[in-house]
C-alpha cells in the first residue's frame, strides 16, 4: 500500500490527541507545555502534508508551518520564563497547586 | 517504496516517542522522549519532500527549544515528584479518542482532491520567494520578527532576579 495524504493526515490525528489528553491531563505546567509542543507539530505535518499533496508547486503549507515554528518558538521561551518565575515565588510547578486565582 | 517504508518506520516511532512522553512518570525521561519524537517529525518532512523545513526543525526544536525544555526541568527541581495525572484524566482521554475519531472520519471521508503533479525540489529558493519575493509574506515576516524580539524581552524580564 503506498503512502498517500491520508496517511499523513491520520498521523497528524494521532500525534494531536495524543497531546490533547497530555494537555489536559497532566499536572506537571513543563510536560503540559510539551504536549502542547507535540499538538504545534502535528499540526505542521498536516499543514506541509496538504501542502505537498494538493498544491505541490505553491508552498504556502510549508510558508504558514514556519511561521507556526516562531510562534512554537516564542511562545516556549515566554512559557517556561513563567513557569520558572512562579516555582521562584511558590515553590511548585503543579498546576493543581496554582490555585491563588481560584474562587 | 523506500519513502514508504521511511514513513512507516517514522510514524511508529513518533507515535510512540509522543505516547511515552504522555505515559512515562520521570519528567527529564519525558524531554528526552520529546526530542526523539521533534526528530521523527523532521523526518517526516523529508518524507514530504520539505528539506528546508525538516532543517528548520531540527534547527528549532531539536537545537533550542528542547535544550529550553530541558533547562526548565533542572531549575525546577520537579523531576523527584514526577509527572502525575490529575483528576481529569478518564475525561480527557475521553475526549482525545472523540477527537481523533472525528478528525480520522473526515479525513478519510473527505475527496481530496490530489494533484499529480510532482513536489518543488529544492524548496528553499521557493520558500524564500514566498516569504520575502513580490506579493509574498513579508509583512507577517516582520511581524514575526517583532514577536520574536518582544518574547525575547519578555521571557528575560520575567526570569530576572529582583
Amino acid at each position: 500500500m503506498t503512502v498517500g495524504l491520508e496517511h499523513y493526515l491520520i498521523l497528524s490525528a494521532v500525534l494531536f490527541s495524543i497531546g490533547l489528553y497530555g494537555a489536559l491531563a497532566k499536572r506537571n505546567a513543563i510536560v503540559i507545555m510539551m504536549c502542547i509542543e507535540i499538538m504545534l507539530n502535528a499540526v505542521n505535518i498536516a499543514m506541509v502534508a496538504l501542502s505537498r499533496y494538493i498544491t505541490p508547486a505553491l508552498l504556502t503549507g510549508q510558508v504558514f508551518a514556519i511561521f507556526i515554528m516562531v510562534v512554537a518558538a516564542a511562545e516556549a521561551a515566554v512559557g517556561l520564563a513563567i513557569i520558572i518565575s512562579i516555582y521562584r515565588n511558590r515553590e511548585t510547578i503543579e498546576t493543581t497547586d496554582i490555585d491563588l486565582m481560584k474562587g | 517504496m523506500g519513502v514508504d517504508i521511511a514513513f512507516w518506520v517514522l510514524a511508529v516511532v513518533g507515535v510512540a516517542a509522543a505516547l511515552t512522553v504522555v505515559l512515562l512518570r520521570n519528567v527529564f525521561r519525558t524531554a528526552l522522549a520529546l526530542i526523539l519524537c521533534l526528530v521523527t517529525v523532521a523526518g517526516i518532512y523529508i518524507t514530504l519532500s520539505a528539506d528546508f523545513l525538516a532543517g528548520v526543525q531540527i534547527l528549532v526544536y531539536v537545537g533550542g527549544i528542547s535544550i529550553l525544555v530541558i533547562l526548565a526541568i533542572m531549575l525546577t527541581r520537579e523531576v523527584q515528584r514526577g509527572s502525575l495525572s490529575n483528576k481529569f484524566r478518564i475525561p480527557a482521554f475521553l475526549v482525545a479518542v472523540i477527537f481523533l475519531g472525528v478528525m480520522i472520519y473526515t479525513m478519510v471521508s473527505n475527496p481530496w482532491q490530489i494533484s499529480a503533479a510532482p513536489p518543488l525540489e529544492p524548496t528553499t529558493s521557493a520558500l524564500a520567494g514566498m516569504l520575502l519575493g513580490e506579493g509574498g509574506f513579508i509583512l507577517a515576516v516582520e511581524v514575526a520578527a517583532a514577536l520574536l524580539l518582544a518574547a525575547i524581552l519578555g521571557a528575560i524580564v520575567l526570569v530576572r532576579e529582583k
